[in-house]
C-alpha cells in the first residue's frame, strides 16, 4: 500500500476514533461529580493574586480571602 | 564572562552581516543585511559599555510588567500604522491616481497591501497577545514570566522581526504566500522568536502557584503551540543562495495551495481566535467583576475549537484542483464550527448576567461586549460563505474583504482596544483612565466605521458576484470585469471612510492613553515596586 492510502485509511479509523473518544472523555470529564465546587474556585483565579505572585505554594482556600 | 562571549558573538555577526552587504544579490536582502548590522554593531556597543558593571539584583518579588508597557505601547503604535496603511489602500483602490508615479515598485497597491495585513495582524494582534498573555500567564500562575530578561528578547526580537518583514515588502522581498509573505531568513528568525516566546510562557505556567492553569492560559498556549507548527510547515523552503532573499518552496502544487491556506485558516483560527479568546476569558471578568459564566462550557469550547479549526482550512479551495472530499471536509468542519463559536460567545456574553447595567456606565466593557458581538457575527458569516454553493457567489469578490474586515475591526480589533484601555491604569498604576467620553467617542467612531465597512463591502461584494455571472439569452456574459470595477466606486469610497473614522477613533485611543499615563492621579509614586526590608 502506497503510503497516501496507508495514512488515510489510518486517519478515518484509528485516528478518528481516538479524537472523538478524547473529545467525548473531555465533555463527561467537564461534567463529572463535584466538578462544579472545583471550577468554581478556577474561575476565581483571576481575582486573586493580581498585584504580585503568591509567596509560596499555597494552598487556595488560603489565598481565597 | 557571558559579556565576553556575546561581544565575541556579535562582533561576528556585525562582520557576517557586512559581507553580506556586499555579497548582496537584491534590494530587499541587501537593505536587511544592512538593518541587521547595525542591531548587531548597536548591541555590541551597547554589551561592551556595560561590561564589568556590577550586576543589579533581580526584583523577584513583583510581576514582570515592564515587558508589558512596552507591548501595550508597540500596539498601539503599530495598531494606527496598520490602520493608516490600511486606510490609504482603501482610497488607492478608489482612486487609482494614488498610486502615483515617483513610489511606483514601492508604495503602490500591490507592495502596501501586504504591509498592511501584517501591520495588523502580527504587529498591532501579535503584539497585543503577546503582551497580554505576559500579562495573564502571571496573574493567573501567580508567578513572576519565567527566563528573565529572556521575554525582553521576545518582545525586541519580534519588533526586529515586524521591521524586516515591512521593509522587505516594500522593496519586493515576499515569498507570494498570503499572510506569510516573509522570506526564509526572517522566518527563520521568526521561528528563533516564538520558541523563546513558548519557553516563557510555557516556564511560567509549569513554576505556577495555583493548582490550576487558568483556561485563558490554555487558548493561550494552543495559540503558540499551533502557530509555531503551521509557520514552520508553511515555510519549508530552500534558499536560492544565502545571500537573496528568493527561496522555493517544497511544497508542490495543489499541495502548496493546501498546505498554504491550512496555514491561512489556522492563522485565524488559532492566531485571530484562540489567542484572542485568552484575553477574553481573562479581561471580560476582570473588567466586569465577575467570574465566567460558565467553566465547563469554557473547557468543552476550548477542545471543540482546536478540534474543529484545523481542518477548515480547504474551504478557501472550492472550485479548484484541490479534490472534492478535500473541499467538501473543510467545507463540513466550518458549518460545524458554529457551535463552539457559539457557545465561546455566548459564555463570553452571558459573564455580565447580573451586571447588564455596567454597559451603561462603563464604555471600556461596552467596547468588550461589542467585540464579541462581532465574533459571533462573523464567526456565522465565514461557515455560511464556506458552504460551495454560497462560495461560488461570495469567493474573489469583495465580501471577503468584508467579512473579514468584521472578524479584525469588530472582534480582534475591539477586545484589544478594550484590554489596553483595561491594562494602561493597571501597569502605570493610575487610579482611571484619563477620559472616559473619549472612550465613549472612540467606541461610536470604530463602530460607526466598521458598519460603513462591512455594509459597502457587503453589497459591492455580492452585486459584482451577480454581474461576473449574469449571462444573457445566447450565453454571453453581461459584463466585462471593468464594467465591475466602475460600479464599485460609490462603495469603495463609503468604505475608505469606513477605514477614516476606525483610525480617528484609534488615535483617540493614542491621546486618551497618553494622558492617562502623563496626567491622571497615580496611585502610587513610583513605577518600582519598594521592596519591604525583611
Amino acid at each position: 500500500m502506497d503510503t497516501y492510502s496507508l495514512l488515510r485509511q489510518f486517519a478515518d479509523s484509528w485516528m478518528l476514533l481516538f479524537l472523538f473518544v478524547f473529545f467525548t472523555g473531555v465533555v463527561i470529564w467537564a461534567f463529572r461529580p463535584g466538578s462544579s465546587r472545583t471550577y468554581e474556585d478556577t474561575a476565581n483565579i483571576p481575582f486573586r493574586n493580581a498585584d504580585k505572585p503568591a509567596a509560596d505554594p499555597a494552598s487556595p482556600s488560603e489565598v481565597q480571602k | 564572562m557571558s559579556n565576553y562571549l556575546k561581544l565575541i558573538g556579535l562582533g561576528v555577526l556585525t562582520v557576517f552581516f557586512m559581507i553580506a552587504a556586499g555579497y548582496a544579490r537584491d534590494l530587499a536582502y541587501q537593505t536587511h543585511a544592512v538593518i541587521l548590522m547595525l542591531v548587531a554593531a548597536g548591541l555590541f556597543l551597547h554589551t561592551l559599555r556595560n561590561t564589568d558593571e556590577p550586576l543589579l539584583p533581580v526584583a523577584t518579588g513583583d510581576y514582570f510588567d515592564s515587558v508589558v508597557r512596552a507591548g501595550v505601547i508597540a500596539t498601539s503604535f503599530w495598531g494606527v500604522a496598520g490602520f493608516l496603511v490600511g486606510t490609504f489602500i482603501a482610497f488607492q483602490l478608489a482612486f487609482p491616481v494614488l498610486n502615483f508615479d515617483w513610489s511606483e515598485g514601492y508604495a503602490n497597491f500591490g507592495r502596501l497591501r501586504p504591509l498592511h495585513t501584517s501591520a495588523v495582524i502580527f504587529a498591532f494582534g501579535g503584539n497585543a497577545l503577546i503582551a497580554t498573555s505576559f500579562y495573564v500567564v502571571q496573574r493567573t500562575s501567580a508567578a513572576r514570566l519565567w527566563g528573565g530578561n529572556l521575554a525582553w528578547f521576545v518582545f525586541w526580537g519580534y519588533q526586529l522581526f515586524i521591521v524586516l518583514a515591512a521593509t522587505g515588502y516594500l522593496l519586493g522581498g515576499t515569498q507570494s504566500k498570503e499572510y506569510a509573505e516573509p522570506e526564509w531568513y526572517i522566518d527563520l528568525w521568526l521561528t528563533v522568536v516564538w520558541v523563546a516566546y513558548l519557553a516563557v510562557f510555557l516556564g511560567t505556567i509549569i513554576k505556577r502557584k495555583e493548582p490550576h492553569i487558568y483556561v485563558a492560559n490554555w487558548f493561550y498556549l494552543a495559540f503558540i503551540v499551533t502557530v509555531a507548527m503551521l509557520h514552520v510547515v508553511n515555510n519549508l523552503t530552500i534558499p536560492v543562495s544565502i545571500w537573496g532573499s528568493k527561496s522555493v518552496i517544497i511544497w508542490p502544487g495543489v499541495q502548496d495551495a493546501m498546505v498554504q491556506w491550512w496555514y491561512g485558516h489556522n492563522a485565524v483560527g488559532f492566531f485571530l481566535t484562540a489567542g484572542f479568546l485568552g484575553m477574553m476569558y481573562y479581561f471580560i471578568p476582570k473588567q466586569a467583576e465577575r467570574p465566567v459564566y460558565s467553566y465547563k462550557l469554557s473547557i468543552i469550547h476550548f477542545w471543540a475549537l482546536i478540534f474543529l479549526y484545523i481542518w477548515a482550512g480547504p474551504h478557501h479551495l472550492h472550485y479548484t484542483a484541490l479534490p472534492d472530499w478535500a473541499s467538501t471536509l473543510g467545507m463540513v468542519f466550518s458549518i460545524v464550527l458554529w457551535m463552539p463559536s457559539w457557545g465561546g460567545m455566548i459564555n463570553g456574553l452571558m459573564t455580565l448576567s447580573g451586571a447588564w447595567d455596567k454597559l451603561r456606565t462603563d464604555p471600556v466593557l461596552r467596547m468588550l461586549v461589542i467585540s464579541v458581538g462581532f465574533y459571533g457575527m462573523s464567526t456565522f458569516e465565514g461557515p455560511m460563505m464556506s458552504i460551495r454553493a454560497v462560495n461560488s457567489l461570495s469567493h474573489y469578490t469583495d465580501w471577503t474583504i468584508g467579512h473579514v474586515h468584521s472578524g479584525a475591526l469588530g472582534w480582534n480589533g475591539m477586545i484589544t482596544f478594550g484590554c489596553l484601555y483595561y491594562l494602561t491604569p493597571v501597569l502605570w498604576k493610575r487610579t482611571g483612565l484619563y477620559s472616559l467620553s473619549l472612550v465613549s467617542w472612540h467606541f461610536w467612531l470604530a463602530t460607526i466605521g466598521i458598519v460603513l465597512y462591512a455594509a459597502s463591502m457587503w453589497v459591492t461584494g455580492i452585486m459584482e458576484g451577480l454581474m461576473w455571472r449574469e449571462v444573457d439569452a445566447n450565453g454571453f456574459l453581461v459584463w466585462s470585469f471593468a464594467d465591475t470595477v466602475a460600479a464599485k466606486l460609490p462603495m469603495y469610497v463609503m468604505r475608505g471612510l469606513g477605514g477614516v473614522m476606525y483610525l480617528s477613533g484609534s488615535l483617540i485611543m493614542c491621546y486618551n492613553l497618553w494622558m492617562t499615563v502623563r496626567r491622571a492621579p497615580a496611585k502610587e509614586a513610583s513605577l518600582s515596586v519598594a521592596v519591604p526590608a525583611e
